[in-house]
């Protein structure tokens, strides 16, 4: 299924002429391992601080707009497509081009939260509010990189946090 | 044309894999099934991370914290946090966090080159106790150091500032945060006589233009950049400039973007200052009645070792603080060469920008904010680079209010609130005062309730002089807390390791993952973090926020101030102090440190029943009192009626934060202004009551040329920073899978033409080779950073690849931060 879905998002990308450049997966040349009892660093792969090994290969963006789910509510969803040459600027915002709420059903794209309708003082705009202006201060792309050290956090159950939120 | 969703939805898989995004995980549909869980209990605590001082929620159940968001309550950040701050409720559930002390051990013994092995407290203490008195008994106090951090809290600090300086009589203290915003520090020394910024936060939405010195606040301040971007975006006069060595996503907001040649800063801030003589904007009625100028010693060295060959060279490296008084005339005329076409030259600049930018701080109708954190501060020239930014904004007035506002960030959440209130660097004491000063020591002594000559007279060693002086043998009993200096330290092979594997010292890393530090001590210390004890942390905007312990440490993580205040129990004061001093005090014969710093009466006087209702806490339960409030009261008794006044400890509870200095109550947004400084007398005006005379000092400094510049062999200038998802060594949040996933390694930006010149393309694995050392990356030749020819750039978070193999040990020879910014290498093919 994994599987499938990776062949697919990989399908789509070449049917819309994505842009996208194949990342190199391995540098040329033999790549250095060393590792070492006694290293207590996951980061550090087991290599000891005064050697340095081959880094990890360029991780991928993963490219295939499955939303991720979050782990609470009011956590900002991580992009799952890539954002390569995405414009944002003061003129320009790629991203509501599809993510603003009129256009958001016809890219179908989620559409932002009503959270960033609101000003610092708390006015509802019309338009996102300029202070959620760079969406990608919260929103950040997930590559395929495994990572190095597990983490054992639980979110809160979604149903509490309904509760909770006034 | 179809579209990439289009496709996608017409899909089955498509269709499978948006059913399966919304499906509840597992663990959530039992929970909703079986029985109900027990309550959430959401408290208020600031953000773990930065200098901006965000405010969280913070949900916790079953003693874990399940949930953070950003605190609409709190008045920096109303809602709102950064990717960091989003993920924030990770960060102490790393599968590697430390349960146990480790020790290195062979045959059952400590062994300098033994294994790590788990070990009891007990036993940890035992040997670190064994290894302390050791290096005391043959040196005293003077062989013992401490790298201590702004991520302590501020009681933490203050303990560890007591035990080293009183205790161990010790002033080898010295924080992380030197490399962070020393020269911060000693720029606002020298021009208010007083440290912290004037201004606060509240300018961001006065401001008419707001000017990046070197700061990319879009990725490493960005809840401050969204108070920028809302200004700039939702007022058409407003004007924002950035000024770097190399585009990054602040350049994405810039009216006025601007990439300069490295360490030409010096010259264009020069030239603004003539510009704004030349063109008769000069605040005249400001000046005469507020400043004061003076002419620094130039020729002043880099901090190096003080037999490098560049410190012999220069004139003053023995007296690069040294000044003399000049007037007006003789400033305008040390910044007249510094003409637009000479700032242009060296600069690299375009004219049109620089008059631009020069036109913010020369029109009076125009209230400018200055931002910057660590292109000015680390710089072998980052006091001056500090004092420079002042001259612009004294020569014109605008200053301490609303809008008008030289402002210094901060990278870490207590560098203000712990490194410098609490003064835990090598010079100082609590509340701006200094060890040098007999009548500062004489004060700190007389609130600590300890004999009069206790502490030493002379600045210990900063904390790229500890790596120095391990190395060399002179400090030989180590303790690292709340940092990861083996990472973060430059010159790491030559000027950092080998002092951790001296035969001769005996190395101790506290910290709540095994890092890099770790790995090279000899004894590591399983740390409580941030939610796991109560705490308190200042930010940039002189607000001290205060939070209480929300959960347990796993299994036995013990807080820093546990393990500082249990540690002291194994010293007495006639093992640490000398004879005669004892002999004249004798009441203090055979105590403990830890009943003569810390069960003094006062530190002990508040009981462990005065915590509030609701909440635990654990070193008052080990402790029998309540540690936190009595080192707070005791702390504040130094800036209560200073000019640095705290609120009672209690308040800080119930507020999100207040901007010191607290007066009656009412927190200080404006210092040095008439009206919003009770400080300030009436009919002043303004005062800058830091210095005797309460004028502010403007002044003249040249331009002089880095320590190191690109060479026919290594070609390539090299600045280390940070990337918006990692924050510093990445302890932390290279454990949080999201923020992991979003930039896992660390790359070398790269300029295409140079890769293309290099033969060398996007991904290819290459070594970066300066004349100290050398590491393995890959070239990013695209991304978030567009780097001129000539230069790369190479973040520093990753522990798997250590850039600071390849940095220079410079430092500005005032701060003694080191200059992470401009080194010479070359980037090959590996």
């Amino acid at each position: 299924m994994r599987l499938l879905l990776y062949l697919i998002a990989a399908v789509s990308l070449a049917a819309c002429g994505s842009k996208h450049e194949e990342t190199p997966r391995k540098a040329p040349g033999a790549p250095v391992v060393i590792t070492a009892a006694g290293q207590v660093d996951a980061l550090r792969r087991g290599v000891p601080i005064d050697k340095e090994a081959s880094p990890l290969p360029m991780a991928r963006v993963e490219n295939f707009d499955r939303v991720r789910p979050v782990n609470y509510e009011m956590q900002p969803p991580t992009i799952p497509h890539a954002i390569d040459n995405y414009q944002l600027t003061v003129n320009t915002n790629r991203c509501m081009l599809c993510h603003t709420r009129s256009n958001a059903r016809k890219f179908q794209a989620p559409p932002v939260s009503d959270a960033h309708y609101l000003t610092r003082d708390g006015k509802v705009l019309e338009q996102i509010s300029s202070r959620r202006y760079f969406c990608v201060q919260c929103h950040v792309v997930q590559t395929d990189a495994e990572p190095l050290v597990g983490n054992r956090f639980e979110g809160l159950n979604q149903t509490l946090a309904k509760e909770e939120t006034p | 044309m179809t579209t990439r969703r289009d496709f996608i939805r017409a899909s089955a898989v498509g269709a499978a894999a948006t059913t399966a995004s919304i499906a509840v995980p597992a663990r959530f549909a039992e929970a909703a099934t079986a029985a109900p869980p027990t309550e959430v209990k959401w408290s208020k605590a600031p953000c773990r991370f930065c200098g901006t001082g965000c405010g969280v929620q913070v949900a916790v159940q079953d003693n874990r914290v399940v949930a953070t968001h950003g605190d609409a309550d709190a008045e920096v950040n109303r809602g709102l946090n950064c990717v960091k701050g989003y993920f924030l409720s990770k960060i102490m559930y790393g599968n590697d966090r430390l349960t146990t002390p480790l020790l290195r051990k062979k045959g059952g013994q400590y062994a300098k080159d033994g294994d790590f092995e788990p070990v009891s407290w007990d036993e940890a203490f035992d040997v670190m106790a064994a290894q302390f008195k050791r290096v005391l008994k043959a040196k005293g106090g003077t062989g013992i150091g401490m790298a201590g951090s702004g991520q302590w809290t501020v009681w933490e600090g203050y303990a560890a500032n007591k035990l080293m300086k009183a205790g161990f009589r010790s002033n080898h203290i010295d924080p992380n945060a030197r490399h962070c915003m020393a020269s911060a520090v000693t720029g606002f020394m020298r021009t208010f006589g007083m440290d912290e910024p004037m201004g606060c936060y509240d300018d961001f939405e006065a401001a008419d233009a707001f000017v990046l010195w070197g700061s990319n606040m879009a990725e490493m301040h960005p809840i401050l950049w969204t108070r920028v971007t809302d200004r700039r975006l939702s007022h058409d006069h407003v004007k924002v400039a950035v000024l770097s060595t190399f585009e990054h996503r602040s350049f994405d907001l810039a009216d006025i973007p601007i990439i300069f040649k490295p360490q030409t800063d010096l010259a264009i801030l020069n030239y603004i200052a003539n510009h704004i003589i030349q063109t008769g904007r000069v605040n005249e009625d400001f000046v005469r009645k507020h400043v004061s100028f003076k002419r620094g010693n130039d020729d002043i060295g880099y901090g190096l070792r003080p037999d490098n060959p560049l410190e012999l060279k220069a004139k003053n490296a023995k007296d690069p603080t040294g000044s003399t008084p000049i007037d007006f005339d003789a400033f305008k005329a040390f910044v007249e060469p510094y003409t637009l076409d000479y700032a242009a030259e060296l600069s690299g600049v375009e004219k049109g920008f620089l008059k631009h930018l020069a036109e913010l701080y020369a029109d009076p109708r125009v209230k400018v904010m200055s931002l910057w954190t660590m292109g000015f501060n680390q710089h072998t020239r980052g006091t001056w680079a500090n004092n420079m930014v002042y001259n612009i904004h004294l020569l014109t007035g605008k200053i301490a209010t609303p809008g008008n506002s030289p402002f210094s960030l901060t990278g870490q959440p207590s560098a203000c609130g712990t490194a410098r209130e609490v003064g835990t660097f090598s010079h100082r004491l609590p509340a701006d005062l200094v060890v040098t000063d007999p009548e500062h020591r004489k004060h700190a002594e007389e609130i600590w309730k300890l004999p009069d000559g206790l502490i030493v007279d002379k600045v210990g060693y900063h904390i790229v002089e500890q790596n120095r002086m391990l190395k060399d043998g002179k400090l030989n009993a180590y303790w690292v807390m709340a940092n990861n200096n083996m990472q973060a330290g430059a010159n790491l092979e030559n000027e950092g390791y080998p002092g951790y594997r001296n035969p001769d010292n005996f190395i101790v890393v506290s910290d709540p993952y095994p890092t890099v530090t770790a790995q090279a001590a000899d004894l590591i210390l399983p740390t409580a973090m941030w939610v796991e004890k109560e705490g308190a942390y200042g930010n940039a905007e002189r607000r001290t926020q205060f939070w209480h312990q929300l959960v347990k440490a796993p299994g036995e993580a013990r807080s820093d101030l546990w393990q500082l205040m249990e540690f002291s129990k194994r010293f007495t004061t006639d093992e640490c102090w000398p004879a005669d001093l004892l002999a004249a005090n004798p009441a203090y014969k055979g105590k403990t440190l830890f009943e003569v710093l810390y069960r003094n009466g006062k530190v002990d006087r508040f009981a462990p029943g005065e915590v509030e209702t609701g909440y635990a806490n654990d070193e008052a339960a080990a402790f029998g009192f309540y540690p936190q409030k009595g080192l707070f009261e005791e702390y504040a008794e130094f800036g209560r009626g200073h000019g640095h006044d705290l609120a009672p400890f209690d308040e800080y509870h119930k507020a999100r934060g207040l901007r010191w200095p607290v007066v009656n109550g009412k927190e200080t947004r404006w210092r040095y202004k008439e009206g919003t400084d009770p400080y300030v007398k009436a009919g002043t005006d303004w005062q800058f009551y830091g210095n005797k005379d309460g004028r502010a000092v403007i002044w003249a400094l040249p331009y002089e040329p880095p320590a190191e510049s690109p060479d026919a062999e290594y070609d390539l200038w090299l600045a280390t920073g940070r990337v918006l998802e990692h924050w510093h060594s990445g302890s932390m949040t290279m454990r949080v899978p999201e923020l992991y996933k979003a930039f896992p390694s660390a790359v070398v930006f790269m300029n295409p033409d140079d890769a293309k010149a290099r033969g060398l393309k996007r991904g290819d694995e290459v070594k970066v080779i300066s004349r100290r050392g050398e590491m393995r990356s890959r070239i990013e030749t695209r991304g978030r950073n567009r780097v001129p020819t000539g230069l790369v750039f190479v973040p520093w978070f990753d522990a798997a690849q250590l850039i600071n193999k390849t940095t220079l040990d410079a430092t500005c020879p005032i701060s003694k931060q080191t200059d992470f910014k401009k080194c010479a290498v070359k980037v090959v093919m590996a």
